[in-house]
C-alpha cells in the first residue's frame, strides 16, 4: 500500500511555461521557464518558481495570475496531474502551458487569489469527502486549524511522511498505525469520485490525432459518490465507470460478463422511476434478456487515473485505496466514443 | 407583463435524486402562491454533451430574470415581476419602475436563481447569478450589498449559510453557491417536526429547504405554500 502511495506522490508533471506574448515587454523575450509540478498539487502553487523567470519583463500592474493549454483557461482547482491526463490525449513531455499575469477571464474561471484560494477549496473537498464517506464532516471540523494548515503545507510540498503524520489525525485524536484501518471503508460504502468524461465524437486510430480540446464545455464532469453495495462480489473499475454514467450505460444491463442475476448497483426506487420514465420516452434502449453487452454499448476508448491506465477488470477498491488523491477523491479521465444511433 | 416564453421543457421529469415528485410539488405550489413571480422551470442538462444523447436524468430548477430593485438611497428593495422573456433581457417595456411610485433613483438588478441537487451531501444547493440591465455580471461583494436589506441581516445572522462563488455544476461558469453545510441537521429537524403531520414527508422536502434558504437571497416564501393545500 505504502508503495502504491509512493508512487502517487512521487509522480510529476514536466512542465515548460510560456510567458503569453501580449505581455512581453523586452526583446529578446524570456525563455520559457522549466518546472517539475507534483500530479497531486495545483498550479497556482507553482507560481513562486514561475514568477523569477518573468517578473523583469511583465507590464505595470497587478497580478492575476491564470494558465492556458492551447487557448483552453485552465481550472486551477484540478490537480496537475489530472489536467495533464485530461487534455493531452497523447502525453505531451515536456507539457507546454502559458502562463498570464493580467486579464483574467472572470467570467469563465472562479478567482484564484494564490495559495488561498486553493487550500480552501482542498478543505472543502476534504470535507466533502469526509461527509461521502462518513456521513458527516466532523472528522474534518475537528481538526485543529494548525492540523489543518500542516495537512495543506504536506500537500503543497508533496511530502508523504509529513502527509500520513498529519492525515492519522483526522480519524477522531486517535493515532492508528497507517492507511490498513482505512481500507475497510473503501471496500464497502462510498467513494468519493470526481470523473472527467470526453465524449469523442470521432474516430482517430492514434491518440495524437485526437482533437484537442477547445472548450470546457466538452467535458461533462461528474461529480457523484460511487455506492458499492456488495460485499465479496468483484466490483471492477468497469462496473464502476457504468454505475457513475447510467445515462450511458443502461442501469438494467449486466455489469461484467459471467456476473449472476441478482446484482444490481441502484435501489429498488431507482430502477422504479426508471421505468416510469422509460414509459414517456421512447427512445431508450431495451434491457437485455442475455448477459452479453449490446453492441451500442459506449466504448472507453482510454481511462486514465494518475497517469496510468488500469485495467478495466482491477477491483474498485484497490483503485480507490491506492490512487486517491490527498484530499480522498479518485480523480478519474475518461474518454468515452457514444455511438450515434444513441443521439436524440 | 404577459406571457412567459420559456425553454422547451414540457412536463416535469421525476428526478431520480430528488425525492420524488417534490421538484414538481415545489414548482406547482410556487406557481399558485407566487403569482407575481415567474413560475420555477425544470431544466434539463441538455448542455452535458454526455447527458445530451441519451435519457436525460439530470437537470435542475431554475428561476431565471428575477428583478430585484435597490434604490439608491438604501430603502428596503422590493421584487417586482420578472421579464416576459427568459432570453431578452434588455425588453425595456417588462421592466415595470413604475409601480414604485415615482422613484427615480432604483436600480434594477436581476436574478438568476437554479436548485440544484448535491448527490455529496444529498441535499439541493441553491446557485445564483446577478447582473444588471446591460448584462454586466455582479461580484460577490456587489451581490450581498444588492440584496433586499433584511436579506443582508439573515445572512449575517444565519449560522447555516453563507455565500461563496464557485462553478455552475453544469454551465463551467462561475455562480455564486449557498453553501449546504448543515443543511443535513437542519432538515433533519425539519423532518422530525413534519413527519406528525398526516401527509408525506417528502412532499414538503423542497418547499422547507426554500423557506429558510429563500430568504437569505431575497426571495421570501408566502405561508400558504407550506400549509396544506
Amino acid at each position: 500500500m505504502k508503495e502504491a502511495q509512493e508512487f502517487v506522490w512521487m509522480g510529476a508533471i514536466p512542465l515548460q511555461i510560456h510567458l503569453h506574448e501580449s505581455e512581453v515587454t523586452t526583446v529578446p523575450p524570456p525563455p520559457p521557464a522549466l518546472i517539475l509540478a507534483p500530479r497531486i498539487g495545483y498550479l497556482p502553487l507553482l507560481l513562486p518558481l514561475i514568477k523569477p523567470y518573468f517578473s523583469s519583463t511583465l507590464p505595470p500592474g497587478v497580478d492575476t495570475v491564470w494558465f492556458e493549454y492551447k487557448g483552453l483557461p485552465l481550472k486551477w482547482y484540478i490537480p496537475t496531474g489530472v489536467l495533464f491526463d485530461l487534455l493531452c490525449a497523447e502525453p505531451e513531455r515536456p507539457w507546454n502551458l502559458t502562463i498570464h499575469f493580467r486579464g483574467y477571464p472572470s467570467h469563465l474561471l472562479i478567482p484564484c487569489e494564490g495559495e488561498d484560494s486553493v487550500k480552501w477549496n482542498f478543505i472543502n473537498s476534504l470535507k466533502e469527502a469526509d461527509y461521502i464517506i462518513n456521513g458527516n464532516c466532523k472528522n474534518v471540523m475537528h481538526m485543529s486549524q494548525s492540523d489543518q494548515l500542516e495537512l495543506w503545507n504536506s500537500v503543497v510540498n508533496a511530502n508523504l511522511e509529513a502527509f500520513i503524520r498529519s492525515s492519522s489525525k483526522l480519524k477522531s485524536g486517535t493515532i492508528e498505525d497507517d492507511y490498513a484501518s482505512k481500507i475497510s471503508w473503501m471496500v464497502l460504502g462510498k467513494v468519493p469520485v470526481r470523473l472527467y468524461v470526453w465524449n469523442v465524437s470521432e474516430d482517430f486510430g492514434d491518440m495524437e490525432d485526437a482533437p484537442p480540446i477547445d472548450s470546457w464545455d466538452r467535458i461533462s464532469y461528474v461529480n457523484r459518490p460511487l455506492e458499492i453495495h456488495r460485499e465479496g462480489k468483484c466490483f471492477t473499475l468497469h462496473d464502476a465507470i457504468k454505475t457513475l454514467l447510467p445515462e450511458l450505460f443502461g442501469k438494467k444491463r449486466k455489469p461484467s460478463e459471467g456476473e449472476n442475476d441478482e446484482q444490481s448497483f441502484g435501489s429498488e426506487e431507482e430502477t422504479k422511476n426508471n421505468r416510469m420514465t422509460e414509459e414517456g420516452e421512447g427512445n431508450i434502449s431495451q434491457p437485455l434478456e442475455t448477459g452479453s453487452t449490446a453492441d451500442d454499448d459506449p466504448e472507453i476508448k482510454l481511462l486514465r487515473i494518475q497517469g496510468i491506465e488500469p485495467k478495466l477488470e482491477t477491483p474498485i477498491s484497490w483503485v480507490a485505496n491506492h490512487l486517491r488523491h490527498p484530499e480522498n477523491f479518485l480523480h478519474v479521465c475518461v474518454y468515452i466514443k457514444v455511438p450515434s444511433a444513441k443521439s436524440l | 407583463a404577459g406571457n412567459f416564453q420559456f425553454p422547451e421543457i414540457g412536463s416535469l421529469h421525476l428526478i431520480r435524486c430528488y425525492p420524488p415528485a417534490s421538484a414538481q410539488a415545489f414548482a406547482e405550489k410556487w406557481k399558485l402562491n407566487n403569482p407575481a413571480y415567474p413560475p420555477w422551470t425544470w431544466v434539463k442538462s441538455l448542455e452535458v454533451p454526455i447527458f445530451a444523447t441519451n435519457q436525460v436524468e439530470e437537470g435542475y430548477l431554475s428561476l431565471e430574470n428575477v428583478c430585484i430593485v435597490k434604490s439608491n438611497d438604501d430603502e428596503v428593495a422590493s421584487c417586482v415581476e420578472g421579464e416576459a422573456s427568459l432570453y431578452d433581457k434588455e425588453d425595456e417595456e417588462s421592466t415595470d419602475s413604475a409601480t414604485l411610485s415615482g422613484n427615480d433613483n432604483v436600480q434594477p438588478y436581476y436574478f438568476d436563481f437554479h436548485i440544484i441537487y448535491s448527490a455529496s451531501f444529498r441535499v439541493p444547493v441553491l446557485y445564483f447569478r446577478a447582473y444588471c440591465s446591460d448584462g454586466r455580471s455582479l461580484g460577490l461583494n456587489e451581490i450581498e450589498s444588492v440584496l433586499p436589506a433584511n436579506s443582508a441581516k439573515v445572512l449575517l445572522e444565519s449560522k447555516w449559510t453563507f455565500i461563496t462563488q464557485e462553478e455552475h455544476p453544469y454551465l463551467n461558469r462561475p455562480w455564486c453557491k449557498l453553501h449546504p453545510c448543515g443543511s443535513s441537521d437542519w432538515m433533519k429537524l425539519l423532518f422530525q417536526a413534519v413527519e406528525k403531520v398526516d401527509r408525506p414527508a417528502m412532499e414538503l422536502y423542497l418547499v422547507s429547504w426554500f423557506s429558510v434558504v429563500g430568504p437569505v437571497i431575497g426571495l421570501g416564501i408566502p405561508i400558504q405554500m407550506l400549509k396544506e393545500p
